[in-house]
């Protein structure tokens, strides 16, 4: 009688390194998941305007300087 | 290259996976946020260096690794914060039960070893080929390779299979050591 777990460690480990598809495709699909979560929150102002001030002729990045869009990195050091 | 409106828009445009990446590695939504300004402002600072018509994400990514890399060996990863603050970044809740299931996930993929990490985000996640994967590690195509499979096993030994013992630290490492043949 073989028991669930040593059945589940036989399909999942098909040799030589390999998955199963089921089995890539869910780290596949769950791997995505969380990356889109936080693609599908977009441009934060912060980095928008950041970007934008820096397009101006002459501009020279300046953290320190850049009107309170590193208000989160204060004093964290 | 001079900073044209379309260079600029194209840089704006990878913002997000960039975003992506660094909480991907970092574990830490503010950590990561510091990161991609630290990323653009290097990036716009060195933008006679990027060479038209290339791949401009790889290029972006680049510079995203290795200050997070540089950064990572000044002070080291805070592991413990990462799951709340990476539930925090979250707009939307998922429901309760993705919501386990996205933390069991986020906290075996963060008990990978970095290398194996970042490859199977990038290959796995942001879409580069094996190829920019390579090029944004500074390493070759067959590592990139094997330590996206490395990645993969161990993630599945940690969440579907009993027995994550297979895959200890020791296998991983003799592993990647000796190369793997496929």
């Amino acid at each position: 009688m073989k028991d669930l777990k040593s059945q589940a460690s036989k399909s999942t480990t098909p040799g030589k390194g390999g998955l199963t598809p089921e089995i890539q495709s869910r780290i596949g699909h769950q791997l995505r998941a969380m990356y889109d979560d936080v693609v599908r929150q977009g441009v934060p102002d912060r980095f928008a305007e950041l970007i934008k001030k820096l397009d101006a002729p002459g501009a020279t990045p300046q953290v320190e300087n850049g009107g309170g869009t590193n208000d989160n990195n204060n004093g964290r050091d | 290259m001079p900073l044209t409106d379309s260079l600029r828009n194209d840089i704006l445009a990878a913002v997000p996976s960039l975003r992506a990446f660094a909480i991907s590695l970092s574990g830490n939504a503010d950590r990561a946020d510091d990161l991609v300004q630290e990323t653009l402002l290097r990036a716009l600072a060195n933008i006679d260096s990027f060479q038209p018509g290339s791949n401009l994400p790889a290029w972006l990514f680049t510079i995203l690794r290795n200050l997070f890399r540089s950064d990572y060996r000044k002070r080291r990863r805070e592991v413990e914060d990462a799951e709340g603050n990476y539930a925090k970044t979250l707009k939307t809740q998922p429901s309760q039960n993705a919501h386990l299931e996205f933390e069991e996930f986020r906290t075996a993929l963060d008990k990978l070893p970095q290398d194996q990490r970042e490859a199977l985000i990038l290959v796995g996640a942001s879409g580069f080929s094996y190829e920019d994967a390579a090029s944004i590690c500074g390493c070759a195509v067959g590592t990139i390779k094997s330590r996206v499979n490395r990645a993969r096993s161990k993630l599945a030994a940690l969440l579907y299979v009993d027995g994550a013992e297979d895959f200890g630290p020791d296998e991983t490492i003799r592993a990647v050591i000796g190369g793997s043949g496929g």
